[in-house]
């Protein structure tokens, strides 16, 4: 700019130069240019979430729903006994009505007939004539799911027209269900199962209630031993030790401990709380205090971000009136910070709710057919029982797979929706 | 102790409040503050001026240990306050901050209500009795800041929704709120708009009749309209305390007459 002239015109000349002009437009070549790849980051990402979701969707949305069967049941007094309606033979009751459905069959044929319905009919049926025994003697309308493979064919997955020996249902199969369908007996309603049963061998009964239910205790497990220590450890760090050699130790390894894969964390689960203190191999509440070792170095750096943010002016305030560095904590920093360790601690939650390793390591993907009634029974959580699902071959539980990630998908949100709610509802301003 | 031969100072009338005498006051190896005395009278405006960095807001922090809160911060020397040195041994440093109130130099209510604003002092140290005393209490230290007529019908409503006057106001009444005896105020007015320093140098005008009240300022105007005495520092050192109209215009030490007239600072 030194040699530039010194007249009024030709410096208006410099301005509009060639060089100048080029120079401009470089820079806004780089500005698009940067503001283009930024675009095309955010696409990919969309992109790939939507490729993750569309797969999801398109594989578990059958799993919501499932084939059932409606038959008229007589129950006859010579089969269920009414003095004791458990232990009457309901497997007779349900095969004497298939036979009565298809009255035509030769009797060698009723076996493969009977495996239209679910191994779950006869208890189906027993569950209600114990609720109520005077059924007994009647004809019970009972909807009970169909057996795996005829839910696939319910659902379109069965290709009638290739060579019968490839196919596990004949042509035989296939015009007897067709024959039912005929008869208006064939429904598609959504699988309440999914969320009612625990997990089970046949894929047209395993649901998800024990992974939730173990996964709930799970993580209150991991709430109720993390949430107060680690907010303790954070609130002594950053409002109560002294700054010096030590307390930098210390919080270089908070920051370690954080990035530590979880794997390691059930390496020593399995070590202390299993084959030390001998606890319960499977059970929850030893999966959440895995889970809240794993947890504690989040929520403590949470919590200390968010100590720090509280604007020094709202502690020399309440300094400045004689108030104990007690009273400053309690009475004012930590209301504040409240809503930053809240998010914290959700998030923390969030992601122990989807940490498989761990759990896998003290057994949490043990085959378990009951809800756990209390965190110390055995159970499954939900991200190992997906594990287990994406082991099993059946054409069910694939669509079971997808089903369970999207309800895990569905709880992960709907924690992450309550942090954003929370933050935006109590965050104050000063 | 410049002015005892002069008889304007007329120091034989007032009792001395705050008395210093050799402090020394570092932040890690660099020294803020050296050789300081000073006695500072009771029912006076002691205004304390000079350029950025001078060490006057670090005094000042001093006079109710603000300073322990600082990790690096060390004080050496005395600071009797009624004869009591503040920095024994047995002095409770958040007793004390009871008896040496502080407003500070941006205006920071809690974000509670006006009332709890006011009542959190009296209620920490147990002042009140029962809710009305309480009452009475935050009535009579809001009046005492002039701020009970605009805040009276709304005093359950968040202290943050003040404007800035009034929200420095209330950092006052909160101040006064637990009867101290000295109040310490650091650059009160330098957040705010004319107006709202007219108001509050008006009130400090009027606290004067109850306490002593040091008041930290950049503006030697409001030294000159709000204060009796002054002091003067410079680079951590007390250069030139004496009456507020003898600084303005019979400054002694060369420094003071260089800032004064805006050559330095």
């Amino acid at each position: 700019m030194t040699d530039l002239p010194d007249n009024g015109r030709a410096s208006d000349t410099a301005w509009s130069s060639d060089a100048f002009k080029n120079r401009l437009a470089r820079r806004h070549r780089k500005e698009l240019g940067l503001k283009l790849l930024g675009l095309g980051a955010l696409t990919l990402a969309f992109l790939m979430l939507g490729i993750l979701l569309w797969t999801l969707i398109s594989g578990g949305a059958q799993a919501f729903r499932q084939t059932h069967v409606t038959l008229d049941v007589p129950i006859s007094a010579q089969m269920v006994d009414p003095a004791d309606p458990a232990a009457g033979n309901y497997r007779g009751v349900i095969a004497e009505a298939m036979q009565a459905t298809f009255p035509d069959a030769p009797q060698e044929r009723m076996r493969a007939l009977s495996g239209i319905l679910s191994n779950a009919a006869q208890f189906v049926l027993r569950d209600r004539v114990v609720a109520d025994p005077e059924l007994i003697g009647q004809v019970v309308q009972i909807r009970v799911p169909t057996s795996d493979t005829y839910d696939q064919l319910n659902k379109g997955n069965v290709n009638e027209a290739s060579d019968e020996s490839t196919r596990r249902l004949n042509d035989e199969d296939i015009r007897a269900f067709r024959q039912l369908e005929a008869e208006g007996r064939i429904t598609l309603p959504f699988n309440w199962a999914l969320f009612t049963n625990a997990d089970s061998r046949f894929p047209e009964l395993a649901g998800l209630r024990g992974a939730i239910i173990g996964s709930f205790y799970a993580l209150l497990v991991c709430f109720l031993i993390s949430f107060p220590l680690g907010i303790g450890a954070a609130i002594y760090l950053e409002e109560f030790a002294p700054k010096n050699k030590i307390s930098d130790i210390i919080e270089v390894n908070i920051n370690n401990l954080a990035a530590v894969p979880s794997v390691v964390f059930g390496l020593l689960g399995l070590a202390v709380f299993l084959n030390w203190f001998g606890m319960q191999r499977s059970a929850p509440f030893v999966g959440g205090l895995v889970l809240a070792l794993m947890t504690l170095p989040t929520i403590i750096i949470a919590t200390r971000a968010a100590l720090k943010a509280v604007p020094p002016s709202i502690r020399e305030a309440a300094l400045g009136v004689g108030a104990s560095k007690q009273q400053v904590v309690f009475g004012h920093v930590l209301p504040l910070a409240m809503p930053g360790i809240l998010t914290g601690t959700i998030i923390g939650l969030a992601q122990a709710l989807g940490e498989t390793a761990p759990l896998l390591l003290i057994g949490m993907n043990a085959f378990v057919t009951s809800a756990p009634g209390t965190p110390f029974d055995a159970s499954t959580a939900l991200p190992t029982q997906i594990f287990i699902w994406a082991d099993s071959p059946e054409r069910g539980f694939v669509a079971r797979t997808s089903a369970a990630i999207l309800v895990l998908l569905g709880f992960l949100v709907l924690m992450n929706a309550i942090a954003i709610f929370l933050r935006n509802r109590f965050e104050r301003r000063w | 102790m410049y002015d005892t031969n002069r008889p304007e100072a007329a120091v034989g009338q007032q009792d001395i409040k705050i008395s210093a005498s050799d402090v020394q006051v570092f932040y890690g190896p660099k020294q803020a503050i050296k050789d300081l005395n000073v006695e500072i009278l009771d029912k006076t405006v002691t205004a304390f001026i000079g350029p950025s960095g001078c060490g006057k807001s670090t005094f000042l922090r001093c006079i109710n240990r603000m300073n322990d809160t600082v990790d690096t911060a060390r004080v050496e020397g005395r600071i009797a306050i009624d004869g009591q040195n503040i920095y024994d041994r047995g002095v409770d440093p958040v007793q004390l901050r009871a008896k040496v109130g502080m407003v500070f130099q941006k205006p920071n209510p809690f974000p509670k209500s006006i009332y709890d604003n006011v009542s959190y002092g009296p209620k920490i140290h147990g002042l009140a009795r029962d809710k009305a005393q309480m009452d009475e209490i935050v009535e009579t230290a809001l009046r005492g800041a002039a701020l009970w007529n605009e805040v009276k019908d709304r005093l359950h409503e968040p202290g943050t929704g003040l404007s800035g006057g009034q929200q420095q106001r209330l950092c006052i009444a909160r101040a006064v709120a637990t009867a101290p005896e000295v109040l310490l105020m650091d650059e009160p007015c330098s957040a705010l708009d004319p107006i709202a320093t007219s108001q509050v140098e008006e009130l400090i005008e009027q606290l004067r009749t109850r306490f002593s009240v040091v008041i930290v300022t950049h503006s030697m105007q409001q030294a000159a309209r709000v204060s009796q005495k002054t002091a003067f520092f410079h680079l951590g050192s007390l250069v030139e305390y004496g009456d507020t109209n003898d600084i303005f215009t019979r400054p002694r030490d060369s420094r003071t007459e260089a800032y004064i007239s805006g050559r330095i600072g």
